[in-house]
């Protein structure tokens, strides 16, 4: 009976430090969740949802800044993720997390100013008040979230990094987002579907 | 009963960034301030961690210059550092600046601020196969803290002011 009871006692110690070690992960999205739609001011002053893009067949929604250093130095390769996939049916949406309260370089203006003198073609968000990088669970920029439109809704498929090295896009040996796509625009499944990387965290 | 434990076990080491290492038995001492700035890949941050005095509690902090956050809390590690060397307490800050900025942005940073602590620079370009290592929990997002000992592990993917730092140090050190 002793020994019946220790053991209970070991397996709910077990449980507490199971839950405890291994539920510290942020909430926000796994891979197979659906996400949220959304209407954030566009830089041009429009309002942009994901139902606006009737005929996508998904996003690369990713979370960005101008101020970030990581961020800064995927910017081409973020346009150029846009250039080679929105006529594919899957359009950047890049959304700015940051509140530009503390982050004065990441304000409207600021964004305006960043994507006029880059000249993304893609749109590029404002989160105002912040609600929609929880919802996805973002926790730094860049942050990429790779959607496929489903009878669902939009079902995520990617969570991750753009690709293996932010130093040197010319020495990339993985391109993780466009394997990702890629593979969705093949019919197949996602080869890697969780990547990290390094970032800047959010500024709340 | 065995494989009860077994599971315990496994359950707290493999959460652990360094209790599955064996220490080498020779500890590398080393003065900063005579050297010059330590450059790493992951694997060689590793092993140059393990190295040292397990005996220590080590606080190990992942920063760059160019993280305003991290910059913020740098006087808090650096107190730290102060008010617990003699306890055995030992702060490395290990930067993330990008190599090209190293002599014309972090070592002017590090001679202008003075730091104490120890700093090394942590160059490896393949973060999805590192972060995972240093914390299956770290998204990536800096600052990221590490406190260690031979027996205890913690991570934190945060800011800290001084007393939040202190508060969670002293789980280590009673």
């Amino acid at each position: 009976m002793i020994m019946k009871n220790t053991f209970k006692t070991f397996l709910a110690l077990i449980v507490v430090i199971a839950t405890s070690a291994f539920t510290i992960v942020n909430t926000g999205y796994d891979v197979g969740d659906i996400a949220t739609d959304f209407k954030l001011e566009n830089i041009d002053g429009n309002m942009v949802s994901l139902a606006d893009y009737k005929d996508a067949k998904g996003f690369i929604v990713i979370f960005t800044c101008n101020t970030c250093p990581y961020a800064v130095a995927y910017e081409d390769r973020v346009e150029a993720l846009n250039k080679k996939y929105a006529d594919k049916g899957y359009p950047v949406i890049a959304i700015m997390p940051n509140n530009p309260n503390v982050k004065q370089g990441d304000n409207m203006a600021a964004m305006q100013a960043r994507a006029k003198a880059k000249g993304f073609t893609f749109p590029y968000l404002m989160d105002k008040g912040q609600k929609i990088y929880p919802q996805y669970g973002a926790t730094k920029t860049p942050h990429v979230y790779i959607l496929q439109k489903t009878k669902k809704g939009a079902q995520v498929k990617y969570i991750g990094a753009i690709d293996d090295n932010y130093q040197d896009a010319s020495a990339v040996t993985k391109t993780y987002a466009e394997d990702a796509v890629n593979a969705l625009l093949e019919g197949k499944e996602v080869p890697e579907t969780k990547t990290r990387a390094i970032g800047c965290s959010i500024k709340v | 009963m065995k494989y009860i434990i077994l599971v315990f076990s496994v359950a707290f080491f493999s959460f652990g960034m360094t209790n599955n290492h064996v220490n080498s038995s020779e500890d590398i001492k080393i003065e900063r301030s005579k050297d010059p700035l330590k450059v790493f890949n992951y694997d060689e941050l590793e092993k140059y961690l393990t190295s040292k005095d397990d005996s220590k509690t080590y606080v190990i902090n992942f920063w760059a210059t160019w993280c305003a956050p991290c910059v913020k809390e740098l006087p808090y590690f650096e107190e730290l550092n102060a008010n617990y060397s003699n306890q055995n307490v030992e702060v490395i800050l290990v930067s993330l600046d990008f190599p090209k900025q190293i002599e014309t942005k972090l070592i002017p940073f590090l001679e202008k601020k003075d730091l104490k602590s120890e700093v090394v620079v942590l160059d490896d370009v393949d973060s999805n196969t590192w972060i995972p290592k240093v914390n299956k929990d770290w998204s990536g997002a800096i600052p990221a803290t590490v406190i260690y000992n031979k027996s205890k592990t913690k991570f934190y993917e945060r800011s800290f002011n001084y007393q939040e730092l202190e508060k969670e140090l002293k789980q280590f050190i009673k």
